[in-house]
């Protein structure tokens, strides 16, 4: 059995899922979180079950590949039901979905998802009403309180035994004529899928269908195109507008018998945007709450590194004394375990506290009001408000910052939004500049670096936007209801995305590390200098400096501790100047983005846009690791460091 | 019975004011976008905010806000008149 959660955008699929499978879907309170599908095996009535939540889509026939992804998911694997859910609080909407849906022939189940903010909203609806008119079982749940849960997968059970699918609501007569003509064309041509619903996602003009139509009956396009340009001269509209006004129209339809419209009270979740999308105050609230969340990070980072350091290196010292030094066994001891403490002195003081607010700031829907208060900004930038995310998330790991460029309509839109995301430092990153500049030279050189990298951001995206000329037609971003986030999800969320740092990165750098013990070993770390040298040389770092960074590669939080056991101090101010120490956090926060984001970058984007990002991103950190080292040089004497 | 004469873009629009949707002056996938988010000519709109700096409009309709940059509310055509709201 295979159960697939669908539903627009922001409706709470996600939640619900994490609710049943346990927390291993990305969850935020704003479109496009879920881009690509998740899946997990849930027991229901004593059956093991395949559940699998598909990104939030206001249609089948989407425009960007997130959107994309649920229709492609539909037709090539075989789900037993499909468990829609529907935000009560904009139930139009919805149900234009679910009347697309119901098209599919796939047994159909609709859970009414947030009746709590349609209450809010004065909005009843009467729940068996809506279950008659559309003829599919409907029940109601509160996805983030996990109520109406268990009926529902029961009743998603019972449905998909049934193999019962829903029967479709009609269209105007000469669609029906011209669905039925296309439909014995088609003629079980395309099995497993019905032919009814090939016949109405063809005339709309999907172009996935249209594609494999071309390839297995080439003979029947003609026909497709002439059906089409008739109903376009009788509607005097754009075909697909065409099928996707009709079914809004009788959404409407049930939505004015089954919805009663109360009394709407205002809340603070109302008043709140005169404050935070104000002209004016909305920036300074922007900056404030932007303070607030990196000084606390950094606060707490400042509070627990110290004390958990001088633990790992006490605890280090006394393994060394165990095993002695100069060994080969030693050598290699040492080197693990400063892979482990290396990892644990960048998740417990930063990465934690940086994901729980990131987490927090998602949940309360903060984001989408950032990309509206930026839009104008960005569109300097050569992309429009919704590539904010992207910048967004990749404070935190620039990895799912590279997948969340997928709610982006335009490739080139993608390209340049990944190009950019990179460029900004990651949590990894992070603890670099921070490690370094914010512990060695004070918080507020470090804020510098990161206004630096905005500003080398702003300038690479203007040149990359005069290569790449901006024609999408602009910002389309719904705002989502401030909610206030729960601990649970909070807490879940933030685990999840450290579990991703533990498990898949944490042992790349053990292991890197202790092949760099092997190479201080062996004697062969100078050769990867020699490698880096043409660039360390420039920038004014000392020679040993080339083997964190090729190493930095696999993953940047390595450079540090790398370049701690390079440079044979952890102490950095005794072996690097001021200058250097900025020079060499420049560098790190540009140069190519580690290993993970490459592989990501090439599976979103093709391996040629992989390597010209990666170039890109040398260039760009050569460049500006040499305009810091010059102003470091003249203006730090002139602050006294 | 008002004609188009008095109809302008959303983005000529006061602030706070109910308008009705004329039609869409917009490329097939933009009118398409548009309607998937639900909105359809007949229906009421209005501006709430606008940003600033040439920034996005939030602009109100059926209960839900979104943000349209000001490229996309140009092509959304608008007059005063009695409209639906859902």
């Amino acid at each position: 059995m295979r159960f697939a959660l669908i539903g627009q955008p922001n409706c709470g699929k996600s939640t619900l899922f994490n609710q049943v499978a346990g927390y291993k879907a990305e969850t935020g309170n704003f479109s496009g979180t879920t881009v690509t599908f998740t899946e997990s095996k849930v027991r229901v009535l004593g059956e093991v079950v395949e559940l699998v939540d598909l990104p939030g889509t206001y249609t089948l026939a989407g425009m960007n590949p997130a959107e994309r992804e649920a229709l492609a998911y539909l037709t090539a694997r075989q789900v037993d039901v499909i468990i829609n859910v529907v935000d009560a609080s904009h139930l139009i909407q919805g149900l234009n979905l679910t009347l697309e849906l119901m098209e599919l022939n796939i047994p159909l189940v609709v859970a009414l998802n947030m009746m709590d903010d349609a209450a809010r909203l004065g909005m009843k609806i009467n729940g068996l009403q809506l279950q008659q008119m559309l003829g599919v079982p409907t029940l109601p749940i509160v996805a983030n309180k996990g109520r109406g849960i268990k009926p529902l997968f029961t009743t998603a059970m019972e449905t998909a035994r049934s193999r019962q699918p829903p029967e479709r609501q009609r269209y105007n007569q000469d669609i029906e004529d011209a669905i039925s003509a296309t439909m014995a064309s088609i003629d079980g041509q395309f099995a497993p899928l019905h032919p009814e619903m090939v016949a109405i996602k063809l005339l709309e003009g999907t172009p996935q269908l249209i594609e494999q139509v071309e390839k297995k009956l080439p003979g029947l396009l003609p026909h497709v195109q002439a059906t089409q340009k008739a109903i376009e001269m009788a509607h005097g509209q754009q075909v697909g507008f065409v099928f996707n006004s009709e079914r809004r129209n009788q959404a409407a339809l049930i939505v004015h018998t089954v919805l009663h419209q109360g009394e709407r009270y205002l809340t603070w979740r109302d008043r709140i945007d005169d404050f935070l999308l104000h002209p004016l105050l909305g920036y300074v609230g922007l900056v404030v709450i932007m303070l607030i969340f990196f000084q606390g990070v950094y606060g707490f980072g400042r509070l627990v590194e110290p004390p958990l350091l001088a633990i790992l290196d006490g605890l280090t010292a006394f393994v060394i004394t165990l095993v002695g030094t100069g060994t080969l066994v030693s050598q290699i001891v040492t080197g693990l375990l400063q892979g482990i403490t290396g990892g644990v002195a960048i998740v417990l003081p930063y990465l934690l506290p940086f994901l729980i607010g990131m987490g927090i700031l998602e949940d309360i829907g903060y984001l989408p009001r950032i990309a509206f208060l930026m839009d104008a900004l960005m569109h300097k930038l050569g992309l429009h408000g919704k590539a904010i995310v992207p910048f967004i998330l990749g404070y935190g790991c620039n990895v799912p910052a590279v997948m969340s460029t997928r709610i982006l309509e335009e490739k080139r839109d993608r390209y340049l939004a990944a190009a950019l995301a990179t460029l900004v430092p990651c949590a990894a990153r992070l603890a670099v500049v921070f490690g370094l500049v914010a512990f060695y030279l004070g918080p507020a050189l470090a804020l510098l670096i990161y206004l630096f990298n905005l500003f080398v951001i702003a300038v690479t995206g203007k040149l990359l936007s005069r290569l790449l000329p901006l024609d999408s037609p602009g910002l389309i971003l719904e705002m989502p209801v401030y909610r206030l986030p729960t601990l649970r999800t909070v807490v879940q969320k933030a685990w999840f995305r450290v579990r991703e740092f533990i498990v898949e990165a944490w042992p790349v750098l053990i292991v890197g590390s202790i092949v760099l013990s092997l190479l201080a070993y062996f004697n062969l770390a100078s050769y990867f200098d020699i490698l880096g040298r043409p660039i360390t040389w420039a920038l004014g770092l000392p020679q040993q400096v080339g083997v964190p960074l090729i190493f930095g590669i696999l993953r940047k939080e390595l450079s540090l501790i790398m370049l701690g056991q390079a440079l044979g101090s952890t102490n950095f101010a005794s072996v690097l100047t001021p200058v250097q120490m900025i020079t060499f956090s420049v560098f790190v926060v540009f140069y190519i983005p580690c290993l993970a984001t490459l592989s990501v970058l090439r599976r979103e984007l093709g391996t040629k846009a992989m390597f010209s990002i990666a170039g890109i991103t040398i260039v760009i950190a050569f460049i500006a690791a040499l305009i810091a080292r010059i102003i470091g040089v003249i203006a730090l004497p002139l602050i006294g460091i | 019975m008002r004609i188009s004469q008095s109809s302008e873009s959303l983005l000529k629009a006061a602030i706070g004011k109910w308008l009705r949707v004329v039609r869409f002056d917009a490329q097939p996938e933009l009118s398409n976008q548009l309607l998937q988010l639900g909105l359809l000519p007949g229906d009421c709109v209005r501006v709430t905010r606008e940003a600033p700096l040439g920034g996005p409009l939030l602009v109100e309709f059926n209960g839900r806000s979104v943000a349209l940059g000001r490229d996309v509310a140009s092509t959304i055509i608008v007059e005063e008149g009695e409209c639906v709201s859902l």
